[in-house]
Order: C-alpha cells, then structure tokens, then sequence
C-alpha cells in the first residue's frame, strides 16, 4: 500500500499545497524575484539557495513548501528515500548561460558555479544535501508530467528498499516554469492520515490538476 | 588596499551570490574557506575566474590558489603584487 | 531471470563491440592529443573519426537530417536489432535512452551556421524531442524513456530497465547511452580545472584529470533465455544512493557508494571476478571509490577503469564499460587498467595491473557522478 502524503504545486507565481494557494506574489514579477519572495515566505535560512540556478531554487521551493507541516523527514528513514524527479528541458535554461560565456571568444568567461548546473540531477542533489536524504536517485526527461512513468518506476522502487520517495516535475525553460512534488510512502499502516489512499496514475493526475490557479 | 578590499568584498559577493552576507560583516583576515564565509571548492574556481575577469591575472596552477586565496587581505596584496590593482 | 542481451560500442576504437573488445585486449588507446575546430589549443580526447562515420553513413536513411548524436544513435541501435532480430515494433520493447547533454552541439552558435545541420531541427535540442526523432525512424510502439542522471545516467538506465522487466511492464529494453564531444562539455570540465592535457591515469598516484571522449553503445535487456547471447549473464542487482554531500565533490568517506555495494553484495564477496569502477582519474573521485571498495570489503577483487582507454564518455560511460566488462568474463580475461602505475589513494584495493586470465563468473560496475550520486550493479553468469 502506497499512500501520497502530501504535494505542492509552482505555478504563474503561485504555491499550492495539497490544491490550496498559500502563497501568491505579483504576477508581474520575474522567475528570479518571484523565487526570492516564495524563499522569504518560507522564512528559513539557507545560504546555499542563492548559488542555486533557477531550477534548483525551484525545486528546493517546491520541496520544502511540501515537507512543510508534515514528519516525513523526522519519522522516515532517509537512506530509504528515493528522489525522482523529471521535466522537459533538462538543464537547457542553465545550457544556455554557460553556451552564452563562451560563443564570444573575446569575452570567454566559462563559469564553473554556472558549469555545474548544466545538468538536471543536480535538484536532486540539492534536495539530497538539504534533507540529508541518501536514498535511490532518478532523473527523467519527458515531455510533459508523465504519470505513468513516474508512478510504475516509483512502485519498482517500493519493491525493493525504498520505503518513502518524493516525486515529482521542476522545469524551467525562458519564461515558463513550474514546479510538482509529491511526497508517498510505501507503508502498511493504512490508517495514517493521507490526502489520497493510494499512488496511482489517476490520483498524480487528478491533484496534478486539482489547483484552481487564480489567473 | 583598503579600497580595493572594499571593492573585492563586492565582486566576492556578488561572483559567489553570498546573498544573505553584507559587505561590513566580511572580516578582511578572516579565513575565506571553512570556517569565515564558509566557501567551497567551486568557490575557489570562482574566485580564479574573478581574478581573470575583473583583473586580468591568470592563475597557471590552481595550487597556487591555496595561498592567494587565504583571506581578503592575501588576495589584495597578490593583486597588488601583479600589479593589476 | 533478467538477462544481458545483444549490444554495441561505437567508439574512438571502433564501431562494433567486437572491434572494441580487440582493441582494448591488445592495449589500443583511444585517447590522442589533437586540435578540434573551436579551439586554437590541442585537447586529450577520444574522439570518433569523422571519416569512420561517413563510411557509415549510407547505411542510415536521409543520413542528413540527422545530428552527429542520432546519427551514431541510429547505427548502434540498427546493429543490436539486426543482431538480435527483435521487432522493434513489438509492442512488449522499450528504449530507454541515457545522456548528459544529448544534442547539445545545436545551442552553439557555429552550428546554426555550419551547413550540417541546415536540415536539423534546432527543437531537437530537447531531449523529448531526440527521443521522438528515433522512435519515428525505427518506429517504436512506445515512446522511450530518457534518463538524464549526469554520469551514473547509463549503469542506472540498465537498471531501470531491470526493474521495468521484473515488474512485468516489458519483456524488451534497449539501453543506448550517448554523448558527443562539444565545446559545451570541454570547456565546462576545463573551467572546472578537471582535464588532463595528457592521456589520463586513473588510480595512479600521477594522474591529474579526465580526458573526454564520445561514444555511442547500445545493449539489450530481456526476459527471454533465447536471447542471453553467449554472455549467459543475468542482472543480478543494482543500486543508486546519492552522498547528500557536495554537488560536485565526491564524499570523501566514500558514503554513497558504499551504501550501493552493501546493496549488492548478498552473496560470497570472493566470486566476484572484477569490478569495472568509474575511475575517471581526478584526484578525488578515484580516492572515494577506493575507499568505498575498500568499507565493503572488497580489497582483494581486482579493479580496473576503462577510462584510460576511451575517456570519460559521460552518458555512454556506464553502458559501453557494462558491454566491456561482459566482453571480459566472456573471454575470461581481465584487462589491464590503462594508465595505472603507481598506487595513489588510501584505500586497500587490488588494481588490475596487466592483461590476465581468470576463471570468474560476475563482476561488479560502479559509477559516481556529479550531484552526489551513485550506482552499482552486479552481473552474474547463469
């Protein structure tokens, strides 16, 4: 029995967790300074955010917006939490900065804080670095959110050590971006409080799509 | 030196996006790595690409960059000391 | 039973597996010195001859509409299907495609510009849309899966493709890892002070960085015993952990992969024949993995890195060095890690010092990989 315990959603400058908005900015602002605001309304601090690309920042947000308020760090074993995550664009919004510093062989500036980025699992390290989490990695690169993909690699994992994952979509790419995590555990104790009884393809679907985004 | 401190405390912070540092709180003999302004080891092939960007020096063997990248301090006077101040 | 199937290497030392089983058992080196076209300064790479490729080319249709990428993508793929004789329109076949950058030579400005790619979709830059692009030309029932997990990307695709079959959603996987030499990774690794100008020397006391290479390699994994090939080899096990340390500086205890290998090693340590480590020869990586060998108790299997024969090939890595190490145990022959000289890191482990024979009937291949992660599988003869 698997159960999804709880989920945020980032999107058109918006947080919602488990189908609530709980934080909105002015949709006026840019990827960067939105991703700023959402950071100080977490109120934490974290100097590493700020070295993080834009889809690190992303992610970490997403993350954190659905860690936040449940025991999922502090009542699992984290070498037996997976992370799986995927997108569309890979690295390509970062590809292009570091593409950038060096087509201009008079102005060659290669960046190894920028270089680093270049390649989408490093959200997933983040995470890693942030929770302590040491379990399975994954990173899929897929057209849109594939449910299917995610759920059946997911289960393939609670068959063998895994016993909790967070799963989920983080893509960035020039204007567009949006962010889908979604923390299940693999548990037999069918009585704790969940917001969906079981991960499956139709319940990623329906909270995928649950947010009434207000413009 | 003191004003070209004051100018590396800025292109630190701002290369390094230490956001949450200001420049008053950077100590210029304070140790960079580890403890201090906590950096790492991408930092450190940051901080070589800055000197290069900002000031023109080249640093040939990143050993070297255990020295000169000590505190604020061992690093304005290696840019003093290229001439490139 | 999971078995290893029919595959391909298309390499700086050859186009078929054959061709570089050979070359590496007689100590070819793919890795040279040259200049390549975007720069004024000579690189250590193991790159794949241009002619070579042309000479392949007629066998791909509408050879010009493809990038370099699908180009040796498609003549890796059409080999092992021609080998194996599986229909790739059979509705139980998975591709499951590991890459770093994939086509990422199409965001450089050059190639916008350069006549080759006039009839190249630049959307093919995204990994998606690579994906879709073969599974039109071979007509694939389902659209494959792309992993894109830095440099464990290929040893996991193989164990993805493991579980999928295990969990009954297919009976076929086709794992193709690839990357290409471009400008793009060369001057990221440079910028990251993380190549050698010389051939590199992975686990010797001397080495100072990687060499990249580019490669293509292609394996099939199946469910069906009329297909494990004289390789006889079932996928025993695999695993991933991430360091949750640095995101691109190995743990220097080596946690990650250690928490991999005690995944693994459920049975008698001493059958394993060899492990195939990630040895990519920066300082700190290989001193990690001797360390981790070494916490799991593996001090007396002997370890080698192919690396110093075909670079570091990124998202191929892992496939091409899982084909070699079958190769290996087919042959009951360890081969020699290229490179190594001198001892140089702390942990107690046994280098595979020069080609030798042995009777052995599994081996180990590891990989580590930026973001902190890591993988390891176990291959076992049935």
């Amino acid at each position: 029995m698997s159960n999804i315990t709880s989920y945020a959603h980032i999107k058109h400058n918006q947080v919602s967790v488990n189908g609530e908005i709980v934080f909105h900015s002015n949709s006026s602002l840019t990827l960067i300074e939105f991703l700023s605001e959402a950071y100080k309304n977490l109120g934490i601090s974290y100097p590493k955010f700020h070295k993080m690309d834009a889809q690190c920042k992303l992610g970490f947000l997403c993350a954190e917006f659905a860690l936040k308020g449940t025991n999922f760090l502090t009542e699992n074993n984290l070498s037996k939490t997976a992370i799986v995550l995927s997108n569309c664009a890979s690295s390509l919004e970062t590809d292009r900065v570091h593409q950038h510093s060096i087509d201009d062989k008079s102005n060659y500036f290669p960046s190894p804080a920028v270089f680093v980025y270049t390649l989408p699992n490093i959200t997933i390290g983040e995470l890693a670095i942030k929770h302590k989490i040491t379990g399975e990695n994954a990173f899929f690169v897929s057209e849109q959110l594939d449910a299917d993909l995610l759920v059946n690699y997911t289960e393939t994992l609670f068959q063998r050590n895994t016993k909790t994952a967070i799963v989920g979509w983080v893509e960035v790419d020039v204007a567009n971006f949006e962010a889908f995590i979604f923390l299940t555990e693999n548990t037999e104790n069918i009585n704790k409080s969940s917001i969906f009884k079981s991960l499956n393809q139709t319940s990623v679907t329906t909270i995928y799509n649950q947010t009434i985004w207000t413009h | 030196m003191d004003a070209l401190i004051e100018k590396l405390k800025g292109q630190i912070i701002e290369q390094l996006n230490l956001a949450e540092v200001k420049p008053e709180e950077i100590n210029p003999d304070s140790p960079l790595f580890g403890e201090g302004l906590g950096l790492d080891s991408i930092d450190a092939l940051e901080l070589i690409v800055l000197l290069e960007k900002h000031y023109g020096i080249k640093i040939q063997d990143p050993k070297d960059g255990k020295t000169i990248f000590q505190s604020l301090r061992t690093m304005a006077e290696y840019i003093k000391s290229q001439g490139k101040s | 039973m999971i078995f290893t199937s029919y595959n391909n290497i298309i390499s700086s030392l050859g186009f078929s597996t054959q061709e570089n089983y050979q070359a590496v058992s007689n100590s070819q080196v793919g890795v040279k010195k040259m200049k390549l076209p975007f720069s004024q300064d000579e690189f250590c790479v193991a790159k794949i001859s241009d002619d070579k490729i042309q000479e392949h080319l007629s066998q791909i249709k509408n050879a010009d509409t493809h990038t370099k990428l699908e180009q040796l993508s498609i003549l890796s793929i059409q080999d092992v299907l021609n080998q194996s004789g599986i229909n790739p329109k059979d509705s139980r076949t998975l591709l499951i495609y590991s890459t770093t950058k994939g086509n990422i030579d199409i965001l450089s400005s050059d190639s916008v510009k350069d006549d080759r790619y006039k009839e190249v979709d630049s959307k093919r830059v995204y990994l998606p849309v690579f994906a879709k692009h073969l599974q039109s030309y071979f007509q694939l029932v389902y659209t494959p899966v792309v992993l894109s997990n830095a440099c464990i990307s290929g040893i996991l695709a193989i164990i993805i493709a493991k579980r999928f079959i295990k969990q009954g959603t297919y009976d076929n996987v086709l794992v193709c890892g690839g990357d290409i030499l471009s400008e793009f990774t060369i001057s990221g690794f440079k910028s990251f002070n993380a190549l050698s100008n010389e051939p590199s020397k992975p686990f010797d006391g001397n080495r100072v960085g990687i060499n990249l290479g580019e490669a293509v390699s292609t394996i099939l994994i199946t469910n069906k015993k009329e297909l494990a090939t004289s390789y006889n080899t079932q996928i025993i096990s695999g695993a991933s952990a991430n360091d949750a340390n640095h995101i691109s500086g190995p743990s220097r205890t080596g946690d990650g992969l250690f928490q991999c290998l005690t995944q693994i090693l459920k049975k008698n340590i001493n059958d394993i024949g060899f492990i195939s480590a990630h040895g990519t020869a920066t300082p700190f990586n290989d001193e990690m993995e001797s360390i981790a060998f070494d916490r799991a108790g593996l001090n007396t299997i002997p370890v080698n890195s192919f690396k110093g024969y075909y670079g570091h090939t990124l998202g191929a890595a892992g496939v091409l060095e899982t084909v070699l190490s079958l190769e290996s145990m087919k042959h009951q022959r360890l081969i020699k890690s290229e490179g190594f000289e001198t001892k140089g890191f702390s942990g107690n482990i046994t280098m595979i010092e020069s080609h030798q024979d042995k009777n052995f009937s599994s081996f180990i291949k590891t990989a580590s990989g930026f973001g902190g992660c890591n993988a390891a599988a176990l291959f076992e003869k049935v």
